[in-house]
């Protein structure tokens, strides 16, 4: 049985400069011959690996455009399969005519990541490098395209292989002493084996505190904008979104229900929500706005909580205060352009704080540097190697599970050939996360979001 | 020559070593109507290595043959000289058992063994010839006997194109002074069979009153022998007393400055020699940085004054061995009986077989033992009553079966056998299984028996008496994962004494049992209600209680292997159409026809992502 062949337009669907449709399967040659006729006497089938032909492509009789065809030979090839790309100019309707004249030739359309998923099954790239081409595709921001870009280029790769290799070293020990159990020469040290485990745990640790810090990069950190009636959160989001979805009166209690926007705030996506002012109040609807203010609280990665300093603290803000200071918070002193003074009830509080004006943009910049040091943010290498999603962080906190595990044990007096079974689990899990050892629900999950194309 | 038809049987088995007794006698048990042919009937079961069976891995074997119904642990147990259960102390899964055993009693109890056996006739006949027919195959013995057989097992140890090496003198032979099978190869070749050469070797047998044994290390026996044979009810006893001594600075001179004579380093020795069996000659070319090399010194018998010299193995000429053998402490006069020799034999590429052991592409040939590329007694036995009982099954058109890694020692040599091939004679090793803590050696009956019972080799009587025993064994479990011991002065001031933590309170005595400093014989004394059970029994017991979290965990690795085990290939699966598999993996494949995922996934050359590929095609074809 052949694999069939795939199809998908490989560029982004707009007006550009050329657009491309990827063909690629065991036959991808003779359905690209039957769409696309080269100018000279090429043949799409002898030509070699890396080199293009230019021509014309067809739907069936009717020449649709003017088109370069670029061949690839299994293996060297993106999907490690025979592969033609075909370019013509750009625009939506013509791309979408020349894939309907392939797909008519006999090439399937493509699945979601099917491109990259052969690419793995074939070989060509690993399962975290796979996995990190989704997450350059939908990167909303440099840092997380800093991320899967290294992380496409094999860091997360290279550090796991680092870490199996000890583990590895360690089962290879434990092989000796299966072996040969009664020369104690032979083996390493019980010390050894748990300075060994030790250090292991410890990056394996570094990974999972990594991972919640670039979580909050790559998918946006869910903040949300609590405060006083009229304190200026509308005002506030309004400033960090750089539109006008809130609406934004002097009369307090404008906001209702919540309003959601996602805001690129310098390095990082904050995915906003503003909320209705928390207050004491006998209006029904406000109410129900109140509660499900206190309800995001409850889930938000940060609080950005609103005070208006212009006028004394009241009751509601400093019930507010009792609510936040337990949470990630970050006190935002407002209405700085009205009157200077008046924050230092704030300010004594050891909370962090930020003044800013939400009017007039003053104070922006800092509101950044406050969020980045109170997320930690700011200690995340952003050269580090990194998790990038819930599959690869629930593998690792498994592998730390039985690392952890076999730590207690070999310090419990339990003999080395069970402790064996923890070091093992622990590999497996390892092995597994950078898809050297493979189950076919793994692989469906991991292909499931890919995008078309890629 | 003029030949004649001298019968028509059902099974053949080629050689009466430890893999043709078990094949034979499986054979014949089920059924078959069997012959065993060996070149000299006095050697039936012989030792020409080792006086001793079991020992690391090995012991596992031993116990695995008997729970399927095979014969190597009763005949060990009723010729042990002394027995030892190794490791003990180091975790449940590295106890292995070991016997020193009267190699020429063992060899005479087989050989009754066979001649007292139903269907069975063992034939003293070289076998010049082996035919393919319509039928079956055609053995032809050197005197012109034509057997008809409708399957055969080739079983022929060393002998095939046997040749012997010391030093600089080489000559067609068999092991202990018997002839080589000289021609049997050309018909193998024209079978398609892939053969190459191996080579093992043997250290010298010395004269007993010639050693000075006031100055060696003694090594006793076990104070209470647990016999191989979960049948053996009456233990064997410790008649006799090992030695130990060290080879020295001497030694290793006299062999460098003598390497060149030997033939191994001389080139005229093409066949590859045990990785984990080397000569003392290799030990010392190889591991130079070690100051000494043990050695045990093993009597051969009880009605012998020979001495077996373990770990001293060579091909050197036999003046120098004479000269080594002297630098060494209590052999200082030493007098050789039996030189050391090295021998090299045809041997077949394990990747031929299946893991039936049949030969592919020769339906109803069958493997076993050193010749598909194994060392040692126990490994060639186990293959034995694998290859047997597979060939009987063929003779009576049934399917064949096969052992799982996951499930024993036995179906892990010889899935690395044939899956993973061998660069030099392959020995049992505990590293070599995955599931070392679930494949002990004392639940060898439990992962056994009822397969063995299955194939018919286990008496409905035995059977009954083995569900019984894991009825008491499981009640047993319960009851102490129930009862709770209650704290006295007795059981504190023991549980100090052990170095753990003393009662305050009622605990159960399964708790207690899994700390690692207490035995389940440690708490017998405070635990009125228990009953009266084995000392195996109370191992296993306490095995289980002390394990259970680990072996829980080992468990699910066995069920997700069992899963790959159980997702079937077809023989004829068309690999080199199958897109996506990588060039060398398709191969690999096409090469060894694995029988089912799990197989593949063992291939070297076949990747993970190979295997998802596999497992997808499959789905595919399955919808």
């Amino acid at each position: 049985m052949q694999t069939d062949t795939i199809a998908a337009i490989s560029t982004p669907l707009g007006e550009g400069g050329v657009s491309t449709v990827r063909i690629s399967g065991d036959n991808a040659f003779q359905i690209a011959k039957k769409v696309f006729k080269p100018q000279s006497n090429k043949d799409l089938e002898k030509m070699k690996g890396y080199t293009a032909a230019f021509g014309k492509v067809y739907d069936g009789d009717e020449l649709l455009d003017d088109a370069v065809a670029l061949v690839f030979r299994n293996p060297k090839s993106y999907t490690g399969e025979d592969t033609v790309e075909i370019s013509v100019h750009g625009g939506t309707h013509l791309i979408r005519r020349v894939l309907r004249a392939v797909t008519s030739a006999g090439a399937r359309l493509a699945e979601g990541g099917e491109f990259t998923k052969r690419a793995f099954l074939n070989g060509k790239m690993s399962l975290t490098e796979a996995e990190s081409v989704m997450n350059l595709i939908s990167a909303k921001n440099d840092r997380a395209l800093n991320i899967a870009t290294k992380n496409k280029e094999g860091a997360l790769s290279k550090k796991i292989k680092a870490m199996t290799d000890k583990l590895l070293f360690l089962v290879s020990q434990i092989s000796v002493f299966s072996d040969f159990p009664e020369d104690e020469t032979l083996c390493i040290s019980e010390d050894d084996f748990l300075t060994s485990l030790k250090e292991i745990l410890i990056g394996l640790n570094t990974l999972i505190s990594d991972y919640d810090k670039g979580k909050l990069i790559i998918e946006g950190i869910n903040t949300v904008i609590v405060g006083s009636p009229n304190a200026g959160k509308s005002t506030l989001m309004n400033l960090l979104s750089k539109t006008k979805r809130s609406i934004v009166t002097s009369i307090a209690g404008t906001t209702r229900d919540v309003v959601e926007q996602t805001a690129k705030v310098g390095d990082y996506i904050l995915l906003l929500a503003d909320t209705a002012g928390i207050h004491q109040t006998d209006d029904e609807v406000e109410q129900i706005g109140i509660e499900q203010a206190l309800n995001r609280l409850d889930t938000a990665d940060l609080c950005l909580a609103v005070f208006d300093t212009s006028v004394p603290p009241t009751e509601d803000d400093k019930a507010l205060i009792n609510r936040i200071k337990n949470k990630p918070t970050l006190l935002v002193l407002n209405k700085n352009d009205l009157l200077s003074s008046g924050g230092e009830y704030y300010e004594a509080l050891d909370i962090p704080f930020v003044k800013i004006s939400a009017l007039t943009g003053e104070g922006e910049e800092k509101l950044v540097d406050e969020i980045s040091k109170l997320l930690k943010l700011n200690e995340l290498d952003p050269n580090a190697e990194m998790l990038i999603n819930e599959r690869q962080y629930q593998t690792v906190q498994r592998a730390v599970a039985s690392v952890t595990e076999a730590i207690s044990a070999l310090e419990g007096g339990i003999t080395l050939d069970a402790v064996g079974i923890l070091i093992d689990d622990g590999l497996a899990a390892l092995l597994e996360l950078d898809g050297k050892r493979i189950t076919t629900e793994v692989a469906d999950e991991v292909f499931r979001n890919f995008c078309v194309g890629k | 020559m003029q030949t004649y038809i001298a019968d028509s049987i059902d099974v053949a088995v080629i050689g009466a070593g430890h893999a043709g007794i078990e094949a034979a006698l499986a054979s014949a048990r089920l059924g078959a109507k069997t012959v065993c042919f060996t070149i000299n009937l006095d050697w039936v079961g012989n030792m020409p290595c080792n006086p001793s069976i079991g020992g690391t891995a090995k012991g596992h074997l031993v116990r695995e043959i008997d729970a399927l119904g095979g014969e190597m642990g009763k005949a060990a147990d009723a010729n042990t000289l002394q027995s030892r259960m190794l490791n003990r102390g180091k975790g449940p899964a590295v106890h292995s058992l070991r016997a020193q055993i009267d190699r020429r009693d063992y060899s005479a109890y087989m050989k009754h063994t066979m001649e007292k056996q139903k269907n069975l006739l063992v034939r003293q006949a070289e076998i010049i010839a082996l035919e393919k027919t319509e039928n079956g195959y055609e053995l032809t013995t050197s005197l012109g006997a034509v057997f008809k057989a409708k399957s055969v097992v080739l079983a022929t140890g060393t002998f095939l194109k046997g040749k012997i090496f010391v030093g600089e003198v080489n000559y067609d032979g068999g092991p202990d002074g018997t002839f080589a099978a000289t021609t049997l190869s050309e018909s193998l070749l024209k079978l398609g069979l892939p053969l190459r050469r191996f080579k093992t070797g043997t250290p010298a047998r010395v004269l007993r009153s010639s050693i000075n044994f006031e100055k060696l290390e003694k090594q006793e026996g076990d104070e209470k022998v647990i016999p191989f044979s979960f049948e053996t009810e009456t233990p064997p006893e410790n008649t006799v007393c090992c030695h130990i001594s060290y080879t020295n600075d001497a030694t290793k001179e006299v062999i460098l400055k003598n390497l060149h004579r030997s033939p191994l380093y001389g080139g005229v020795i093409e066949g590859v020699g045990p990785r984990y069996c080397p000569s003392l000659e290799d030990k010392i070319v190889r591991f130079a940085d070690k100051k000494r090399h043990q050695l045990f010194i093993e009597p051969c018998g009880k009605n012998t004054e020979e001495m077996y010299l373990q770990g001293m193995s060579s091909s050197l000429p036999e003046e120098v061995q004479i000269q080594f053998y002297r630098t060494i402490e209590g052999l200082e006069n030493v007098e050789i009986m039996r030189p050391a020799y090295a021998i090299e034999y045809d041997c077949i590429d394990p990747i031929a077989l299946f893991p039936t052991l049949e030969v592919k592409g020769n339906a109803g040939l069958f493997g076993a033992g050193q010749f598909n590329g194994s060392s040692g007694y126990e490994e060639a036995a186990a293959q034995g009553l694998v290859a047997g009982v597979n060939a009987a099954k063929f003779a009576k058109g049934e399917q064949l079966f096969h052992l799982t890694r996951s499930g024993s020692y036995i179906g892990t040599l010889i899935d690395d056998l044939v899956t993973k091939g061998c660069a030099d004679p392959y020995r049992m090793m505990t590293s070599r299984s995955e599931y070392r803590l679930i494949l002990r050696q004392n639940n060898a009956d439990e992962r056994l028996t009822p397969i063995g019972y299955e194939i018919g080799l286990i008496s409905e009587e035995r059977y009954n008496k083995f569900k019984t025993t894991l009825e008491i064994k499981e009640k047993e479990i319960e009851r102490l994962e129930n009862t709770f011991a209650s704290p006295s002065k007795e059981i504190n001031e023991m549980l100090k004494e052990k170095g753990t933590v003393p009662l305050s309170t009622g605990i159960r005595f399964a708790d207690l049992i899994r700390r690692p400093q207490l035995s389940i014989a440690d708490l017998l004394p405070f635990d009125s209600e228990h009953p009266d059970l084995s000392e195996e029994l109370l191992d296993k017991i306490e095995t289980e209680i002390k394990y259970s979290g680990y072996i829980k965990r080992q468990m699910a690795t066995v069920k997700e292997m069992h899963r790959m085990e159980s997702t079937k290939l077809d023989v004829d699966t068309p690999y080199n159409e199958i897109s996506g598999l990588r060039l060398e993996a398709r191969e690999k494949l096409s090469k060894i026809k694995p029988l089912n995922i799990g197989q593949a996934m063992g291939i070297s050359g076949v990747s993970p992502a190979d295997i998802s590929v596999l497992i997808i095609w499959l789905q595919r074809k399955g919808n």
